[in-house]
């Protein structure tokens, strides 16, 4: 029951918070909104028995890419952009079709079949602790999407400082 | 006992959210917000099914996902400098000449 209750809040403010998301003028608004939804999400995760992931949501989501959003939001002109009207013309075009998007996938979850369960029950994570399995399958079976996460990190640093980088008169 | 149809139902909500606000805005920095909505959506899924299923595969999955869309944020807001430089809007209906 207590339970329940918890996951009606998480999910009531993370939709609503979502929505306000969407939905603000001021882009350094939806930035803050976002923050705060991100926190929410990351209790979700604790929530989940996962909480290396919930700190990395915290620390790489609330830490790092927002501050990249703020910094880009406080870049541009936000006079100009309250003057004009947030949605495009034919928002009802894309309200329908997310509309027909969720109900399609409301439908197919309901013959969702659920299949084997795996070997790392909530014993045995509780034993060795959450980070230690998921270091564990990280550094042995998923060493090789690791290391191709690292390239990726790698090709985003490098094309950051390209494209944003002043360019030099010859 | 939160049954996992709750949190699948929770991620398609946050995900059609994302959908929207990508289709019907026309500010460039929403419209990267909503991809980031569409990604979180998408890991609350995957790690439910991690939970739910007993298999840590789903958040090692959920963990290259935010790697993913770290690299991609920083690419994209690269990018919206870029633009800034030529032309000072953010919407991406103004943006429309694309030589050179």
């Amino acid at each position: 029951m207590i339970s329940q209750l918890f996951f009606a809040y998480f999910a009531f403010a993370i939709v609503l918070l979502s929505v306000l998301v969407i939905t603000r003028k001021n882009p350094v608004h939806s930035v803050l909104w976002m923050l705060l939804l991100f926190f929410h999400i990351a209790s979700l995760y604790l929530f989940l028995n996962a909480e290396f992931m919930a700190a990395i949501q915290i620390i790489v989501y609330a830490g790092g890419i927002l501050v990249l959003f703020l910094f880009v939001v406080l870049l541009m002109n936000i006079r100009e952009e309250l003057r004009i009207s947030k949605f495009i013309g034919a928002w009802p075009t894309g309200f329908t079709f997310a509309a027909g998007l969720l109900v399609v996938i409301t439908i197919s979850v309901r013959s969702f079949v659920a299949g084997p369960q795996g070997k790392y029950t909530i014993d045995l994570i509780k034993k060795e602790s959450n980070i230690k399995v998921l270091g564990k399958l990280l550094y042995t079976d998923f060493l090789f999407p690791f290391e191709v996460a690292s390239l990726i990190l790698l090709v985003a640093i490098v094309g950051a400082i390209v494209l944003a980088k002043k360019r030099v008169k010859s | 006992m939160v049954p996992l149809n709750w949190y699948i139902l929770l991620s398609a909500a946050v995900f059609t959210i994302g959908v929207f606000g990508f289709l019907s805005r026309r500010n460039i920095i929403i419209m990267f917000m909503s991809i980031e909505l569409m990604l979180n959506a998408v890991n609350i899924s995957l790690i439910s099914f991690s939970h739910y299923l007993q298999d840590m595969r789903g958040q090692i999955l959920a963990f290259f996902v935010i790697a993913v869309a770290a690299s991609e944020a920083a690419i994209g807001l690269a990018i919206v400098i870029a633009l800034f430089r030529n032309k000072a809007t953010a919407h991406v209906d103004d943006i429309h000449e694309m030589h050179g």
